[in-house]
């Protein structure tokens, strides 16, 4: 039981023990096996239907694969009902975004700190005691995110009006709120120009290290991965065909067919 | 000259620990919410970073540059540098790396204290320049985690070893504490200048004590007052300000929490006592602008009825001339419906001293404040003066004119027509620059200010010209004031910054800067597609916007006796913004002609050789200091 022993230890946060995922007929993922190690950038690539968001809410807890082992935080995963998925500490962001858009980027960031907030329904409208005691410590917590993303001005602002870019570094900001143990984030580059993806590149490796959160991401920006990543792994047609150092992966004959193709 | 001084900065932070103990001194917006020090407080956190610079061995009369963005700690750091006999030397927190390298090399610094990583990276970059600085001390620790820390020291490092350093050095500082008087330097500030390199002008204490004190008398400031310290530390107004009459009067002192907050900050804060360059009432004046353009058809159309009225009677109103009653109670109306209302969204609401200074306002920005009820009034000043040269009094105001002098001040106008001066203000010496020195500062005294004006005999106010480098002749004769014509260009909401050329050529010509946020406002309404600032600036219609407004300004013009012969014949929209990292402005936002007319020659002769397009490529730097370029094809339009 090598993998058991791997798992209990206390550098990985999330193990994936030989995972197939399958929709009926279709085989998204087909024994995939790589591990998250505490403290890392771990990116996901892959071409275009390789399986890499399915692998994401596999992590996630979101799907679950019909073989194989999830090990999270030392202990292997049972299937999760969707409240308990939103209570397990992984925090994601959208490739599509997914924020309250009527709302304003703080009441947006505080929806991350709703796992955090006990007191009841009665309370919460009187806004009294307990409820009141909850709420300021955790603005607390979210207006720290507020500062570290460099977001003070827009903090009143509803969501829907800003641009792209800075949307973004919302959604990552709710996802910080939570305090995850692990961060999802489903190409946190995509549609930007290249001043919004400096901005994010930045603040992604300021959260792996100031912060010291696990980040797990997928993306299609082949530089910014090998900027960002301490590991990668590299999936195609649901296979994993590479696992390494940025350099390794880069050199690799199979990622290279993968994304070039090659003549049969 | 006015009674002598005997106060020094620490010796009035001494004095307001006691008397205004418990009363704010500082505060400084941080996660949203407002936080507070009390003058007590502050006294204490001065102590701890004293102590701190003893255990790092700064001597006396050694230089402590400071570099970042407005913080009650930055500030602190300073009186504390002033503390142990040391001096303080404030840098842009803006500049560009060379910049920065220059100052520290040329004041020999031996710590710079920084306020965040991008500063400290500048600090490390330009370490080969200044070989005396051997530490650096920064406030956000953020993303220097892995940063070498044998020279480099967290504010929080002087907060842990206090107790340690109390024992150590405390009589050490008591000792240099007793040693500090008046007559020794209390900052150096580097001013950036229209020309050549920046120049170090020395301030001493009692500069800025009695600058602070004769200014404060003449607008009565009280300990109640509040401000928003929002300006670069490293200019001499901000240094006045929110230490110099701060210290002297004992008020508090607000920090925004970004510079992009602080619009709202200041609406937050709503401050008794407003000091801003033109710029910032040119770009508040904008954003409103702005505002009411999206606005509804009812609100507009109310908008421009009142302040049409105010146009007319706001400024007599307020200068307590009589005014026909229903044109009182109009003014009155539009008081409780726009006036008053506009006042609270510009922040605005509770001043009852604003100036603007540093250099010309244009007489319709001027006048569109005062007619909402806002005491703006003008200063005249530069660095070497400790700011104050002359002011306006309460109730004897006028777009055109700068003043009567401030208590203490002389004034003397050569034949030449150029402003002289001396005021207890009046700067020790150019830093390791006696040539500038003494060209500009005579045995007496008497400095000259480099800008040409005369006094208005009727009621003894300064009225300025222009610099008076720039004031001019044109080919036929006729006066040529540039920022005359510029002033009126710019109260434009769409032009951001114009430079116009004329000096003994035929006729004038102008570049002008589209305000990007104005003009892409309207492009947005008007569904004006544009990808960049470049393609905007040379779109047909925004060139048509800009000629009506040059028309508009030339029909000014031509009604004009003196300044007829300055009307632009011919112009152009720059493909790029003017920058003070590009060095076309100065680090306070004035343009530097000079520099613009070397470097844009080409488009200059094209301006007067009547071709219609000329292809151009000029260099820009980024904000790291890497150099770059983009060329473009651009069009002259006959105004």
């Amino acid at each position: 039981m090598e993998q058991v022993e791997l798992a209990n230890k206390n550098d990985i946060v999330m193990d994936i023990v030989n995972v197939t995922l399958r929709f009926g007929g279709v085989k998204a993922l087909s024994h995939v096996s790589f591990n998250i190690k505490r403290g890392e950038i771990r990116a996901i690539i892959g071409p275009n239907g390789a399986g890499k968001s399915s692998m994401l809410n596999v992590i996630n807890g979101f799907y679950t694969p019909q073989e194989g082992e999830i090990w999270f935080e030392g202990k292997r995963r049972p299937r999760l009902k969707p409240h308990q998925i939103a209570y397990q500490r992984i925090a994601r962001t959208f490739q599509n975004i997914a924020l309250f858009e009527g709302m304003t980027v703080l009441d947006n960031m505080m929806t991350g700190r709703m796992i955090y907030m006990k007191s009841g329904l009665l309370s919460q409208l009187a806004w009294w005691g307990k409820a009141e005691r909850e709420e300021t410590e955790n603005r607390l917590v979210v207006e720290k995110i507020i500062d570290f993303l460099e977001i003070q001005a827009i903090r009143k602002t509803p969501v829907g009006v800003l641009p792209y870019g800075l949307q973004k570094r919302v959604e990552l900001g709710r996802a910080l709120a939570a305090e995850p143990l692990l961060l999802l984030l489903d190409e946190p580059m995509a549609g930007m120009n290249n001043e919004e993806k400096e901005d994010m590149c930045r603040f992604i490796l300021d959260v792996n290290e100031e912060l010291g959160t696990t980040i797990a991401l997928i993306e299609h920006d082949m530089g910014v991965v090998m900027d960002l990543a301490d590991r990668v792994v590299v999936i195609d047609h649901g296979e994993k065909i590479a696992d390494g150092q940025p350099d390794e992966v880069r050199n690799d004959q199979n990622v290279i067919d993968a994304y070039l193709g090659v003549s049969h | 000259m006015t009674t002598e001084v005997s106060f020094t900065i620490p010796e009035l932070l001494d004095r307001n620990a006691q008397e205004y103990g418990d009363q704010i001194a500082n505060r400084e917006k941080e996660y949203g919410i407002w936080q507070s020090w009390t003058w007590k407080e502050v006294q204490n956190q001065v102590e701890e970073i004293a102590l701190g610079y003893l255990a790092l061995g700064i001597k006396e009369g050694e230089h402590i540059a400071v570099l970042g963005r407005n913080r009650p700690k930055l500030y602190w750091s300073m009186i504390a540098a002033q503390r142990i006999g040391a001096v303080p030397v404030p840098i842009y927190q803006d500049a560009v790396g060379d910049e920065i390298g220059y100052v520290l090399g040329h004041c020999e610094a031996a710590l710079a204290v920084a306020g965040d990583q991008e500063q400290v990276d500048k600090i490390l970059e330009q370490q080969e320049k200044c070989k005396s600085l051997k530490q650096i001390i920064y406030l956000d620790p953020r993303g220097l985690r892995n940063y070498d820390h044998s020279n480099l020291h967290s504010f929080m490092s002087f907060h842990d070893s206090l107790d340690e350093n109390r024992k150590k050095y405390g009589n050490e500082l008591q000792a240099r504490q007793e040693k500090i008087s008046p007559e020794k330097i209390c900052v150096i500030l580097y001013t950036s200048g229209t020309t050549g390199n920046p120049k170090g002008v020395v301030l001493s204490h009692a500069n800025i004590v009695s600058a602070s004190r004769d200014s404060s008398r003449f607008d009565s400031l009280s300990q109640k007052e509040t401000v928003l310290a929002y300006l670069p530390m490293a200019w001499v107004g901000d240094f006045i300000f929110s230490i110099g009459q701060a210290y002297w009067n004992g008020f508090c002192v607000n920090c925004p929490e970004s510079s992009q907050t602080m619009m709202h900050d200041l609406r937050e804060i709503g401050p008794s006592y407003f000091f801003a360059p033109p710029r910032v009432f040119e770009s508040l004046l904008t954003t409103s602008m702005i505002r009411i353009e999206d606005a509804g058809k009812i609100k507009r159309s109310m908008f421009q009825y009142f302040m049409n009225h105010a146009r007319k009677v706001g400024v007599p109103i307020m200068t307590g001339e009589k005014v026909s009653s229903i044109e009182s109670i109009i003014y009155r109306i539009g008081e409780i419906l726009v006036y008053g209302p506009l006042r609270n969204v510009l922040g605005l609401s509770r001043v009852r001293v604003g100036y603007t200074a540093g250099e010309a306002i244009g007489p319709e920005i001027f006048d569109f404040y005062r007619s909402i009820g806002i005491n703006l009034k003008q200063l005249y000043g530069q660095t070497e003066a400790s700011v104050f040269i002359t002011s306006q009094p309460d109730g004897e105001v006028e777009a055109d004119t700068v003043g009567i002098p401030g208590p203490g001040v002389e004034l003397r106008i050569d034949d030449q027509g150029e402003i002289f001066y001396r005021s207890p203000g009046t700067f020790i010496e150019y830093y390791k620059n006696p040539e500038a020195t003494n060209s500009t500062k005579d045995k007496d005294g008497w400095v000259a200010t480099g800008d040409a004006g005369f006094i208005d005999e009727s009621n003894g106010h300064l009225k300025i010209i222009d610099r008076a480098k720039d004031v001019g002749k044109m080919a036929n004769g006729k006066l040529f004031a540039p920022k005359y014509v510029e002033n009126k260009l710019k109260f434009f909401p769409d032009v951001l910054e114009t430079v116009v050329f004329g000096n003994n050529r035929e006729y004038c010509t102008a570049m002008v800067n589209i305000d990007l946020v104005s003009v892409g406002n309207w492009a947005e309404r008007n569904n004006v597609v544009y990808s960049s600032y470049q393609e905007l600036a040379g779109h047909p219609e925004v060139y048509k916007i800009i000629q009506n407004y040059v028309g508009q300004v030339n029909e000014d013009l031509a009604g004009d006796e003196q300044l007829s012969g300055c009307i632009v014949k011919r112009f152009l929209v720059l493909h790029k913004e003017l920058d003070a990292d590009d060095g076309e402005l100065t680090r306070t936002r004035k343009v530097r002609r000079r520099v613009i007319e070397d470097k844009y020659s080409d488009l200059v002769t094209a301006l007067y050789d009547g071709n219609n397009e000329v292809h151009t490529t000029s260099e820009v730097t980024y904000e790291d200091g890497r150099k770059g370029s983009i060329s473009a094809t651009l069009r002259i339009m006959d105004a």
